[in-house]
Formats: C-alpha cells, structure tokens, sequence
C-alpha cells in the first residue's frame, strides 16, 4: 500500500486532531495516524478545565493571554462540548491576601475579566466552597468536554476527506536524502504493515512525540510530568473553584457533567512509566487533603475513580517538578534546526491552546508546500455546535422530553438529530448512571471509529459514572459485539475494559467503592463466569 | 419486644438460621434493612471449588461440613425450594458467558450438570426477549459453539413483552418475569415459532418470581430440552428464594421486620442486652442470643474507610492488614485480599471485641473473617452452613442452663 497525501499527523489526541481539522479546511490531503484511540493520552487524562488563563497570569502572561483568547473562541466554535461555569480564586486564612491585588492586576493586563466577590456573596454563589475564605475573584474558568472536543474535531476533519486510521503505529520514518517522505505503520488490529508517503510529516504525538523524534532521528528533549487527579460521584460544585496562590498541587475543582474533579500533583516521571500510570496512595492522600480545602464536602464524598496523565513539557530549565516551566507552545521546524526537511513537531501548549497549536503547525505545514490558505478553524464551529439554538435542536426532533434526548443533546449539540432514538429498542438505557441509550451506543459504533469499549466511554461516558461499569459493561459489549460480529473480540474486550476500571477503582477503594468493587468482581466472575483466560 | 434470639441480617445466612432455630421451637426475630446478596444470585449456591486449599482460619475448619451438607437439601426442601446437584460432590452449570463453571446445588429452574461434558446437543437454539441487555446471547452462543453445540439466536415475538420497552428501563428481569409470569402460554407459543430442529432450548432465568412451578411449566410444554441460563442482576431464581425462605420462616411463627435497620446496640463488655432499631424507635428489642448476619462489604456488614475496615454495627475485632494497598491485587481477575477481611470469632462463632468474648453474640455467613467466598466459591457454603452451626450452638447452650 503506497497512498500519497499531502499530509501525515501523527498522533490522535486533540493537538494531532485539531491540525488535522485546520489542515483539512484549508484543502490538503490529510492522513491521521493514531497507535491507540482517539484522546488516549493527555488529551483525555486532565481536569477538562476550560481555563480563562487566570491561572498563568502571574508567573506566565504569554500563556495567560493565549488561554483567554482560546477561551472565548472555544465558547464559540465548541458550544456543545463547554459548559460556561465561570470560576472563583479563592484566598483562605492560611494565603497571603495581598496575593489577591497582584492577580487581580495581572488578570486584567492579559485580558481577563477578575472581579473580587465578597466571600459571602461567594458561598451564596457557589455553596460548596470553603466558608473559612477570606477573599474570592471570579474569572471565566469554565469546564470543557475533552473527549468530545478531540472526537469533533475528529469527525470534522473526515467532513473535510480527511483519512483516519486508529490503533495504528507509526514503527519508522522513509527518509530519502535527508527529507521526510513518509512512514511505516503497523496495524495492531489485523497485524498489517503498511507505508504511506506525505510532503510533510507533523508529530503530534504529545509525550510520546519525544519517541517518534526520535524514530525520524532527532532530539526534542521532553519531559514527563505526571498529573494524578480524582474524579468525584457528584456535582459538588457548579462554579470552577481555584486556589489564589502561586500554583500548587490539587488546588483546582472543576464540575463537569455529573461529577467534578479535583487535580493535580506533578512529579517527573520516567518515560518508561507513560503506557502505564498507577496513582499512588501517596497522592490520593494529598488530592484529597488539599480538595477537601477548596471545598470541604469533598472529603465525605465518593471518588469513583483516580486516573493520571502526562504533561508533555519540552525542558527549557532544571527544575525538576515541571511547575516553573511555560505551559506555551512550541513548534518545530526540524529542517531549520536539525536539516531533517519535510518533519514538523507541535508540543508543549495544552488542552486549552490546541486550536493555536494546530493553527501554527498548520501555517508552517502551509509554507511548506507553498499554499496560501488562511486559517479558518477560530471562526468555524464544530460538528455539533453549527448554527441554531441546541435547545431548538432538541424541541424539533422529540416531542416527549426523555432523560434520554437530553443527555444526547449535551454530548452530541445540534449533531443529536443524526441519533435515533425514534425505535423503542434504541430507547432502552445501556448505562443508567450515565443515561447512554442503545441508539447512541449505535450511533457511536457506527459513526465514531469505535473499535472497543473503553473507545465507547471516550465517545459516550458509558461505565463512567457511579456504577464504573457495572452494569453497562456487558451491555454496551452485547451491542458492540453484534455490531462488530465477533464474540471473541468481544469477550477479550470487556476483560480488558474492566481491567482498565479496576485501575482506577483500587487507588481509591474503600467505603462506597470497595462495595462497588466486590459487586463488579461478583458479577462478573462469579455470576457471568469471565475469567483471566477463556476456560476450557 | 423479647424474643430468645434476634438475628440481624436477612439474607440467605440470616434467614437459615431463624428458620432453624425456629423451628427447633425458639422465638425469634429478623431484622432486615432489605437487598441482600441473594438478590444478585447466580442460580446455583457454591460450597467450595474443587481443589481448592482452604487457609487456617476459613469458617469450615470449625464446623462438621460432611454432616451439615447433607441437611441442606431436606432444610430447604421444607421451605418448598427443590435444590438440585449432589450434596457430596461439584456438579457443572452453563454460565451466561457460556463458560462451565463449578457449583454444588442448583436453585430450582438452574441445571448443574454432574460433569462438563454432560452439557450434550445436537443443535441449540438460544431464545431472548426483544431488547432485553442483561442476557449476553452471543457470548452464550460462543460458548456452546467452543462445546461442538452449534447455536442460534432469536428472540421471542410476545405483545406484552414487547410493549415493556416503551420505558427505558424497564428491561431488567425481574421486570420481564412480572409480567411472563402472567402468560406462560404465550411465552411456551412465541418459543415453540422459532423451534426448526434444534433439540436444547435455552431461555434466560426471567420466569416465575414467586413460583418455580412456572418456568417448570414452560419448560414441560417446549418440545425440546430447555435449559434455564442465569442474568446479570436482579436475579430471578435468588429474589424467588428469599421470598420462599422468608414465606417459610414466617409460618412457623418467626417475626420477620422487613425494612428496617439495627442503629444503636447497647451492650456492655461480655453481652450485648438490646438493640434499638430505626422503625421501633426507643421500643428496644431484647433477646438472650444475638446473632450477625450482616454480608460482606457490599451488603454493608463490613464497611471501610481510607483507614481501616470496620464492622459498623458493634466495632467487632476485624482481621485486616493497615496498608491499604495490601487489600488488592493490581489484576482485577486475580484474588483478592479483602475477600478474606471479616469479623473474629471464637471456635463457636461467637464474636471478638477489642480480643474479648461477647458472649452472647454469634457470626455467620460471609461478614466472617477468612471466607474468600469468590476466591473459594465457598459463599452459598458459608451463608448455610455456618448458620446451621451457628444455631446448634445455640440450642446447645440452652440445653446446658
């Protein structure tokens, strides 16, 4: 197989996903390689914060200014993925007050709106909030779907002939001459190899870029820095609660659909340990302690889960925990700083700042080959976020206003009329807790390159609520199995998923959660009869 | 209230043991705060994997196992439950993933087969309810096919069950059996249609919620082999079970509280002397004899914190160890170490606080320290058994004032 593009990214998360979608729009044969599913990596193991850039204002206005700008378009181009909470930074008796003015200072010299709240006004607002604070601002924080961002832009990218190719890794570069042609993959799912040749090949592949640059045989010289977060059974909070201090670890509480989600910590990990992130009771300890601060009902509230992810910082200094570095981005140019042409890496930014990040990398791919297209991805919505009210969206295609279209509506915007959910076999829920119907659970398999299901959690929240997957897992595995036809696959599908559950289940299993836990085991081993292996 | 024995906990343990001691002429009381882990059955009662080492301190090397399995069959039966399977010895059953998984005695519509190759066909025909999740039919499918039992799916065209899909959640099996229950002769119908030549039918165990005589009876009208598979919970044949065995206890005379919840128990440092309950209020409820029969974590007897494992109810001795990461294996498949956590008993089940006696309180089923009920598919095993011990006990000790 030697198909020809004019572009190959690689890397599925939302920096590859975003330069995907900016280089379709602009008319180029685009080509997306990605060795797991879509935003398996940092892309989908963060806050979902979507910062008004206060955060940065201090130490860092270059990445504040930059967060706010993303922000506002986000707002715009990616309705149905935002939820527009707003955030408070809060002062507790233990801060230095004095830190207030200085923020509130630096908020507005980059651009962001900061008005100081009287804390009273604050607990009204936001009852969750710790009723010790002493001082309170509020900014234009809000919380961002990152799974649903990343599979928009995705979508709209093969809206634009874009070809994706999942569970697909690059293995080695074709260079000629000193130029980039292309690369080789191998297929993790039917074992093929395969090459495919581009003008310009773009990294994109977060942390794990530092290896692929390697592959085409240069330096980049990241580091990793674990983030462990946990994700908490409810709401406890409406509005984003931040500390207002220098930042530090777990001082950000982010809401977001039905639960929220207290992070993070930062330490420098191995490369070796970036497949394979365990939190460690250490930092459960810590999150929580320092949660439990912003808002105290954290501590009497369920954790269903702790998970972690993988700043992919490019080193600019010594420090060792990663904190002092710039969050900004950087693009790379391999021809003029190492001769290697027709090779590009986009890293450092996050999740807030992809846009940019695919905007410049697209530029650069742009000049590359000599084409003078304008970006147009700030002013374009996202599949799901075209134009008309998603509430009018909703009232037009049901009349009887289910649990079930609503839930839709807020994962999929104005792109819900596209799922069925008109038969009554596609009303029935596969998963309660989250309210995922058998017509999305369709939808997604049959539109959204799901392959497995932990991709089906990525694309519908199903096993990501309260339950963990209790009882949706073999439901959802029942679906996907008859849609794919291979029982199998199937089996060995929804041991893995529960495997991955387990994971994040035991860093934190104690009261409601170890009960979850030995009802899950129950069911599962005992009572379904799925073990390690297939029995003989 | 008095009674002689008030047993806390009404699940399988709870119950065999009132029943029990009921009917050895005691007067006794359940109280139950209601799901207990019969509601998540698998259709068969496990008393302990084939091979299987048991550690020092599992609740059997207290008890004359031999003797009591054989009582298990007669004791149910009076309760109208006819358990299948050879009290001696594993017997197979057809588990919904399609594999062949050990057990020793079968809830009524569930087959235990005395060994795998005895699960035999020439063709089988899997049968569903339409939309019906909780029911993998493929993965069954696969499993008979790994067995040479070419399989098919369909699923059975019935009106009623059909029109249960208006609302979302209502496919769940012990919705479904509501209303089969209703039209056993159109559910024997709709499966008979979809019969060609196939010589084993299999339905999912969603029939007779009260009776076991109607899956019985469907099975008799099917003109072929009909064996009944379990569900993802709720499980049919485990909530038929508990219902019968609370029927069975109450007409003897046992005081059944359903819905209610022991709080605050007042004892001293040798016996508890009463309990004080949610409903009843300041009314105490006073026996000679206390027994726990609370389950395991997610039944609540045992409960957990960041910290430490506790019994809630009276503070019990519970056997743990203090590093948290020392109660899981990373693998999820693998066993695990908190299946073994539980309260400490003397060698008579009763029970330990802070290393002392309370004389007059009795542990039984898998709220026991050491069982590793999934880790030894021994669950079913300890819930009767160590009931059974745990009322002869007490019989014995009356017998001794």
């Amino acid at each position: 197989m030697n198909e020809e593009f004019d572009v190959i990214i690689i890397g599925g998360g939302i920096t590859g996903a975003g330069t995907a979608r900016d280089c379709a729009m602009r008319g180029l044969k685009v080509l997306l390689i990605e060795r797991n599913d879509i935003a398996d990596g940092a892309t989908g193991r963060n806050h979902g914060l979507l910062h008004s850039g206060a955060r940065y204002a201090v130490t860092d206005k270059e990445s504040a200014t930059e967060c706010i700008e993303e922000n506002m378009i986000l707002r715009k181009i990616a309705r149905h993925c935002v939820d527009e909470t707003d955030g408070f930074f809060i002062t507790l008796p233990e801060d230095d007050l004095a830190y207030q003015s200085k923020f509130v200072e630096a908020c507005l010299a980059a651009g962001i709106r900061a008005d100081i709240v009287d804390p009273k006004e604050a607990i009204r607002l936001e009852p969750s909030v710790n009723p010790e604070l002493i001082g309170a601002v509020r900014v234009p924080d809000g919380s961002v779907d990152p799974f649903r961002l990343c599979s928009s832009n995705i979508l709209d990218a093969k809206l634009h002939g874009a070809k994706v190719l999942l569970y697909t890794e690059v293995t080695a570069f074709i260079i000629e001459q000193g130029v980039v042609k292309g690369v080789c993959v191998l297929d993790h799912q039917t074992g093929q190899k395969a090459e495919y040749r581009a003008a310009v090949t773009v990294n994109a592949a977060g942390i794990w870029g530092h290896n692929v640059a390697a592959l085409a045989g240069v330096n980049i010289g990241m580091f990793p820095a674990k983030g462990a977060l946990l994700i908490f059974a409810h709401r406890v909070n409406g509005i984003v609660i931040n500390r207002c201090r220098k930042p530090a670890n777990a001082d950000i509480l982010v809401p977001g659909d039905t639960v929220c989600v207290i992070g993070t910590t930062s330490t420098r990990v191995p490369f070796e340990e970036c497949d394979h992130m365990q939190v460690t009771p250490d930092e459960v300890n810590l999150l929580l302690t320092e949660g439990a601060k912003l808002a105290p009902s954290l501590s009497s509230t369920r954790i269903l889960r702790a998970y972690a992810g993988v700043r992919p910082l490019v080193s600019a200094d010594n420090d060792p925990t990663g904190r002092n570095i710039s969050r900004g981005i950087v693009c790379l140019d391999h021809e003029t700083r190492d001769g290697l042409k027709g090779f590009i890496s986009i890293t450092g930014g996050k999740l807030m700042t992809y846009r940019l990040m695919a905007e410049q990398a697209t530029d650069l791919v742009c000049k590359k080959l000599n084409l003078d297209k304008r970006c147009e991805t700030a002013t374009t919505p996202l599949p799901g976020s075209e134009g008309g009210d998603i509430e009018e969206v909703s009232k037009s295609i049901w009349t009887k206003p289910l649990t079930v279209h609503k839930a839709i509506v807020g994962r999929f915007g104005t792109r819900a009329a596209r799922i069925s959910v008109q038969e009554k076999e596609d009303q029935a829920l596969v998963c309660e807790c989250e309210e995922v119907s058998v017509g999305e659970v369709k939808a997604a398999v049959e539109r959204l390159d799901v392959h497995k299901l932990i991709d089906l959690r990525r694309r519908t929240r199903v096993g990501m609520g309260t339950c963990q997957g209790g009882l949706c897992a073999l439901r959802a595995a029942g679906i996907l199995g008859e849609t794919q036809k291979c029982t199998a696959r199937a089996k060995d599908d929804l041991r893995n998923f529960l495997s991955e559950r387990w994971k994040g289940m035991y860093p934190i299993a104690w009261g409601d959660t170890l009960r979850e836990c030995e009802y899950m085991e129950w069911v599962y081993t005992q009572v379904l009869g799925l073990q390690k292996e297939e029995a003989k | 209230m008095r009674f002689d024995t008030i047993i806390i906990g009404g699940g399988l343990s709870g119950l065999t043991a009132g029943l029990r001691l009921q009917k050895a002429g005691r007067k006794t009381a359940i109280v139950s705060a209601g799901q207990n882990a019969l509601h998540f059955a698998s259709g068969v009662f496990g008393v302990l994997n084939e091979g299987a080492v048991l550690p020092e301190g599992h609740p059997y090397s207290r008890i004359d196992t031999d003797k009591y399995l054989e009582e298990v069959k007669p004791f149910f039966l009076e309760a109208d439950i006819r358990l299948g399977g050879d009290a001696r010895k594993n017997g197979w059953r057809l588990s919904p993933s399609g594999a062949m998984l050990e057990g020793r005695f079968s809830l009524e519509e569930a087959t235990l087969f005395p060994a795998k190759e005895d699960l035999k066909a020439d063709k089988a025909l899997i049968v569903t309810v339409p939309g019906f999740l909780d029911f993998n039919t493929a993965f069954l499918a696969d499993g008979l096919e790994k067995r040479g039992i070419p399989a098919r799916v369909a699923s059975m065209d019935v009106q009623e069950l059909t029109d249960l899909r208006t609302s979302p959640s209502e496919m769940r099996s012990v919705n479904i059996a509501r209303v089969a229950d209703g039209i056993p002769g159109k559910v024997v119908e709709a499966v008979k249609a979809l019969i060609r030549d196939e010589d084993l039918v299999i339905l999912p165990q969603v029939f007779g919620i009260q009776d076991a005589a109607i899956p019985a009876q469907i099975a008799e009208a099917i003109p072929a082999r009909v064996l009944f598979v379990g569900t993802m919970p709720p499980s049919v044949p485990g909530i038929r079970t508990q219902l019968k065995l609370k029927r069975a206890y109450e007409r003897v005379g046992g005081t059944f509280l359903m819905g209610d919840e022991v709080v605050a128990p007042v004892m001293d440092e040798t016996h508890v002397k009463a309990l004080r309950t949610v409903n009843l209020g300041d009314q105490l409820l006073q026996a000679d004899h206390y027994i726990l029969a609370t389950g395991s974590f997610f039944s609540k007897g045992l409960a957990s914190s960041m910290q430490k494992v506790y019994e809630p109810l009276f503070g019990l001795d519970v056997d743990y160890p203090e590093d948290r990461m020392k109660w899981y294996d990373l693998d999820f498949f693998a066993p695990q170490a908190y299946g073994g956590f539980g309260v400490m008993t003397d060698p008579a089940f009763r029970a330990l606080k802070g290393g002392a006696v309370i004389e007059n309180l009795y542990v039984a089923g898998s709220v026991l320290a050491g069982c590793f009920s999934q880790q030894f598919g021994c669950g079913g095993g300890v819930a009767i058994l160590t009931a059974f011990a745990v009322a002869d006990n007490i019989l014995k000790e009356d017998t001794k004032r």
